[in-house]
């Protein structure tokens, strides 16, 4: 009889934030084969998306996930903008690369803390994510929100960065280059991380091609591919930049392409909000009506390419909304790289291609003795409120 | 072969193939090709031509499921998108996924979400949809409504 050894990790694992299962044949130690169900989350979002219309859709496609929560809606715009054939004034395009970047640098640090912790490095992980902390707190100050920020209308931005903005965010960036430059330092010197990473999971070449592989997962394995700069939207095409390959493919290779585009992100950013100075003028093109055809809109996100299509039959809802999130296609690369290695490895190596979790919550406070809710939803609107204004005052912004 | 060539190669090698030719936009192609020779032109279009397979869209039409291929050429900033649509009587298609391993999870979750049969395909079992959802019914299909 033929009989098989399986480990599950999943659906639910203390290593996984979301439901995945990842069923694992093993022969002692090696990995010999994996298998992966998903669907455990399906919210049927693309559904939904045909009964709201195009304006909603932005608020919607922007529930898809909570870390890179300005991907969707970026590329949502540009499918819209792309089927209605208009351009943004350029001044929303800044202001859509500044927070796209900003949004890479906290997601890029939230995944370092959280391979740190993965393999046992708990240190990495408080340190990083101490620093990221400021980042969402400049998202806090200049949009209104830690997540969700709700920027992106299709023709443009729905809220302007203010002159006296500016500074904060150029502030806070020379501090996040120093930390990051201090954690980029010692990871790569760092010789247990070494040991512990380098040749371990390698996508080779052939394999990120094969399977479609997109973003960090793709450029570590050398496929020189990035949205911003093979389909300049937004900014990209105004700024200086570069963009980070590695040949390896192993996860060291994709540890040191996140950590040091956080760097060029950082001079994205820096170059925009120096722009925005001069360029002044509207934020938002006018999108009075949305004739019938089709769109494709792309953003390069954290993880990389988000895809959205579009398609219209002329009236205010959208008939069709498709939506490829970048781990669709780079979680299955998992078949290449996890077969082979040890059953200590397979974390790391499923961690390694960022798989999007959601992590965006806000708390409840409920009574222990009563079991009632101490707080509601306006409660919580205005201690949020209060907290912004807080954060706005430490920055030493004047009007919130 | 120059790189800027490829629009040029695909309307020399395929012409009699495509359907209809739409030019959207410098960056935006989209070629109605019959369905029996998806496959091959899929095939010219991923190997040859060194496209990257982006995703396969399923929409829904009134005359048929459409099944849109989207392949990017990355140094030219070109989007081509192939197009077969499928009779609601007869919606089956050749499966690309034995030449692109990364179109093997969006043709099974087109599979169960809008009843297409992809023929031979690798891996046919559903990806998303729990096991005892009903068989034959297609949620994203137009006739299923929202609080269904």
């Amino acid at each position: 009889m033929n009989r098989k050894t399986i480990i599950p990790i999943g659906p639910y694992h203390p290593l996984l934030e979301e439901p995945e299962f990842f069923e694992l044949e093993v022969e002692g130690e090696k990995v010999i084969d994996i298998d992966v169900h998903i669907g455990y989350n399906h919210r049927s979002i693309e559904k939904i998306a045909e009964s709201k219309t195009f304006d909603q859709m932005v608020f919607l496609v922007e529930r898809i996930c909570g870390i890179c929560s300005t991907s969707h809606p970026i590329a949502n715009c540009n499918a819209v903008e792309d089927l209605v054939g208009i351009e943004i004034p350029e001044r929303a395009r800044y202001i859509r690369s500044i927070v796209g970047e900003l949004e890479r640098i906290h997601s890029h640090l939230l995944w370092a803390g959280l391979a740190g912790h993965f393999i046992g490095y708990n240190t990495l992980w408080m340190w990083v994510w101490k620093y990221r902390e400021p980042i969402l707190e400049i998202f806090e100050a200049v949009t209104g929100n830690r997540n969700h920020y709700a920027m992106m209308i299709p023709g443009g931005v729905r809220r302007d960065i203010k002159e006296e903005d500016i500074p904060v965010v150029l502030k806070g960036m020379d501090e996040a280059e120093r930390k990051i430059e201090m954690v980029t330092k010692a990871v790569l010197d760092d010789p247990v991380l070494a040991a512990r990473l380098k040749g371990v999971g390698v996508l080779s070449r052939e394999d990120a091609i094969n399977y479609c592989a997109v973003g960090p997962t793709a450029r570590a394995s050398g496929i020189p591919i990035d949205v911003r700069r093979d389909e300049p939207y937004a900014a990209y095409g105004l700024v200086n930049w570069e963009i980070i390959i590695r040949e390896e493919g192993d996860v060291f290779a994709k540890v040191v392409v996140r950590l040091l585009e956080c760097f060029e992100s950082i001079k994205i950013i820096r170059q925009c909000l120096k722009r925005l100075r001069t360029v002044k003028g509207e934020i938002a093109a006018k999108v009075k009506e949305i004739p019938p055809g089709e769109g494709i809109g792309r953003h390069e996100a954290p993880r990389g390419e988000v895809f959205h299509y579009v398609k219209s039959d002329g009236s205010n809802r959208p008939v069709r909304l498709k939506v490829r999130a970048p781990t669709y296609v780079n979680l299955p690369t998992c078949k290449a790289t996890v077969p082979g290695e040890s059953i200590a490895d397979a974390a790391i190596i499923l961690a390694a291609i960022d798989p999007c979790y959601c992590c965006t919550e806000r708390i409840v406070t409920i009574n222990k003795r009563t079991g009632k809710r101490e707080l509601n939803g306006q409660d919580l609107l205005r201690l949020s409120r209060k907290k912004t204004e807080k954060i706005c005052k430490n920055m030493g912004k004047r009007n919130v | 072969m120059a790189k800027q060539d490829v629009i040029k190669e695909l309307k020399e090698k395929l012409g009699k193939k495509i359907l209809k030719w739409e030019e959207k936009s410098p960056q935006r192609y989209y070629l109605t090709v019959p369905r029996e020779d998806i496959l091959e032109v899929a095939h010219f279009v991923f190997e040859k031509q060194k496209a990257r397979f982006i995703i396969e869209s399923g929409v829904d039409t009134p005359a048929g499921i459409e099944i849109l291929y989207h392949f990017s050429f990355d140094e030219l900033n070109k989007i081509v998108t192939l197009r077969v649509l499928l009779p609601k009587d007869k919606c089956q298609v050749e499966s690309v996924a034995p030449i692109i391993p990364g179109a093997d999870w969006i043709e099974r979750e087109i599979a169960e979400l809008l009843g297409v049969k992809f023929l031979n395909h690798p891996d046919p079992r559903r990806l998303l949809l729990a096991e005892d959802w009903p068989e034959g019914k297609f949620p994203l299909r137009q006739e299923v409504r929202e609080n269904q």
